[in-house]
């Protein structure tokens, strides 16, 4: 007893010394000024301000700017991470296939990641803008053209300029998910007779759990980085319909408002932080009852 | 019958490769593009795309003209003029070139250092919280940039960092995604090579810079990479922490001449996305094996 106690703390001490520069990084840049701009929170002003209980917070759900940054920013990740995950998918499935030139349709599809966001801006304003070459296209075959980002295609546009850049990441995962299923599964299926279609979700798509759970997390993470391609492509104020909870954030830190800024962001964490949680659950849940 | 399937199967296969080889080339379309109208002459871009507002406010209403911007693949006469323009005449983009660099480059060095250490305390020794403290950095990872805005405001300030590249290099070392993804990785690693060493009677420091970051170095080639691209690509922050026009990275300078002056603006992209490209076809294992071993449970 007394032993183990004493090799648990000389363990800590050990680990301590490997976590030391990152645990200072993470309290003084992170942790600490986070839980300390809790604060700003509830104060009517950032200097000298007196405690205003949770107003802030009331305000700025009843905020109507706020209310629709949040919808978008729900909507955006609704659409477009399972939409990701989806057309990833496939093509992971396609690819773990013996087709012809294999590694270079990979690589193609891997390249936009490593593409610096500012660099195809113009490409982007140059396909999307009302005398675009995509209107160009759309009129010579007789239809009206369309203002892509000031309209409510702009959604569609984000989308699809998010789709481009982390398609290839998510295929990535999920061809080492496929790659690590055991062939004799499959092999074993094929005598019972399964057809395919069971097959792939019997076999693929459960053993793919693991998989999918990571890629999950960083679909939603990537989706937050969209807001990049956005400001750069429309700047602060963009149409009413991509207008995201970023831009609300950073506009209100351009125009000073750290108590609505913080407030915003607490919502925001508390919203991360609660799906991260139902995220783990399901995981423990599924890895529990799958007996690994 | 046995023939005649094994053909059907290599048709099929045929036919795939065909249509993915098509999606890659729409995928590639915004790289071919730009690296084409670089070689074109001011004039020829000028004619081909004035028509674009590419205004950044979306505030004003777009003006409609009757022209539409055709997409040119091919200049009518090719020169580098751009390139020189770019690179000679304006000496303010390699300032800007040099800014990224300067920034870039520490971060990179310094999370990695920082963040294998930390991994290997996580993914293999047993401490107080170990789990609960994982939990948060996983929590951290995921904010965007404009939830830990202001604590990160604050705290430079505090600091007196504020106007000055630390602002940026330090949180960005601090990042806690390299953390994530080495542990993933190291976890990977038997525990018999520890044992081992511990039987020689190696100490922790000794496994972890003799066995650990050996073993790791696809982890750590594949991380560089991850964060090179992160923070090449850094819009938001220079924005917020350099008031400094002239300390800004190249993102922010080649987003205002995309405005004004078409151009230049497809010579420099091209340059800009020249050393990640460069870095990407010598080191796609790497990235491609960094990127897979982090989505296996770990």
């Amino acid at each position: 007893m007394k032993v183990s106690t004493k090799i648990a703390k000389k363990n800590n001490l050990i680990a301590l010394i490997f976590l030391a520069p990152s645990l200072i990084g993470f309290l003084v840049f992170f942790f600490i000024p986070f839980v300390g701009g809790l604060y700003y929170s509830f104060v009517d002003s950032p200097i000298g301000g007196s405690f205003v209980g949770l107003a802030n917070y009331i305000d700025l759900i009843k905020n109507p700017i706020f209310q629709k940054a949040g919808y978008n920013t729900l909507i955006f990740t609704i659409i477009s991470v399972p939409l990701n995950m989806i057309i990833s998918l496939g093509l992971a499935l396609l690819l773990n296939r013996k087709i012809y030139g294999r590694n270079i349709i990979r690589m193609g599809f891997i390249i936009p990641l490593v593409v610096p966001v500012a660099s195809v801006v113009l490409v982007w304003q140059i396909l999307f803008d009302i005398n675009g070459s995509l209107n160009a296209i759309i009129s010579a075959f007789g239809f009206s053209p369309i203002d892509w980002m000031k309209t409510e295609y702009a959604r569609a546009v984000v989308v699809i300029v998010y789709l481009w850049k982390n398609l290839g990441y998510n295929m990535l995962l999920f061809l080492a998910g496929l790659q690590n299923i055991p062939p004799e599964y499959y092999e074993a299926a094929n005598i019972d007779g399964a057809s395919s279609w069971r097959k792939f979700i019997d076999i693929t798509l459960v053993c793919l759990t693991p998989t999918t759970f990571f890629v999950f997390i960083m679909s939603i993470i990537n989706s937050f980085k969209v807001f990049r391609e956005v400001y750069l492509i429309s700047g602060a104020y963009p149409h009413d319909s991509i207008y995201m909870l970023q831009h609300y954030m950073n506009n209100k830190f351009a125009s000073l408002d750290y108590q609505m800024l913080t407030s915003a962001a607490f919502i925001m964490a508390i919203f991360i932080y609660i799906l991260v949680l139902i995220l783990f659950r399901i995981q423990r849940k599924i890895s529990s009852t799958l007996g690994g | 019958m046995q023939i005649n399937q094994h053909i059907k199967k290599k048709l099929g296969n045929i036919v795939l490769s065909v249509l993915l080889f098509t999606m890659v080339v729409v995928f590639l379309f915004p790289l071919i593009f730009t690296i084409a109208n670089s070689f074109m002459s001011e004039q020829e871009i000028e004619t081909s795309y004035s028509m674009v507002s590419a205004n950044s406010s979306g505030q004003q209403e777009s003006a409609f003209a009757s022209e539409y911007a055709n997409i040119k693949l091919i200049p009518e006469m090719v020169t580098i003029k751009q390139y020189y323009t770019a690179l000679i005449k304006r000496t303010q983009f390699l300032i800007k070139f040099w800014n990224s660099v300067i920034i870039v480059v520490p971060i990179i060095l310094g999370q990695i250092m920082v963040s294998s250490m930390a991994a290997y305390a996580f993914a293999k020794l047993d401490f107080m919280f170990r789990d609960k403290l994982f939990f948060a950095y996983i929590i951290i990872m995921m904010m965007p940039f404009q939830v830990t805005l202001v604590p990160n405001y604050i705290m430079a300030s505090r600091l007196g960092l504020v106007g000055s590249y630390s602002s940026i290099i330090l949180p960005g070392i601090f990042g806690t995604f390299g953390v994530f993804l080495m542990r993933q990785f190291m976890t990977y690693i038997p525990d018999a090579y520890i044992e081992s060493a511990k039987v020689d009677g190696a100490s922790q420091l000794r496994i972890f810079f003799t066995i650990m970051l050996p073993m790791a170095k696809t982890a750590l080639a594949a991380l560089s990479i991850l964060v090179f691209i992160d923070n090449w690509n850094m819009v938001e922050q220079p924005l917020i922490f350099l008031q400094d026009v002239n300390m800004h990275p190249l993102s922010i300078y080649l987003s205002n001449i995309n405005k004004g002056e078409m151009g230049i603006a497809f010579a420099a992209s091209t340059i800009y996305m020249l050393p990640m490209l460069l870095i990407f076809l010598y080191g796609e294992n790497y990235l491609v094996q960094g990127i897979q071993l982090s989505g296996i449970k770990g």
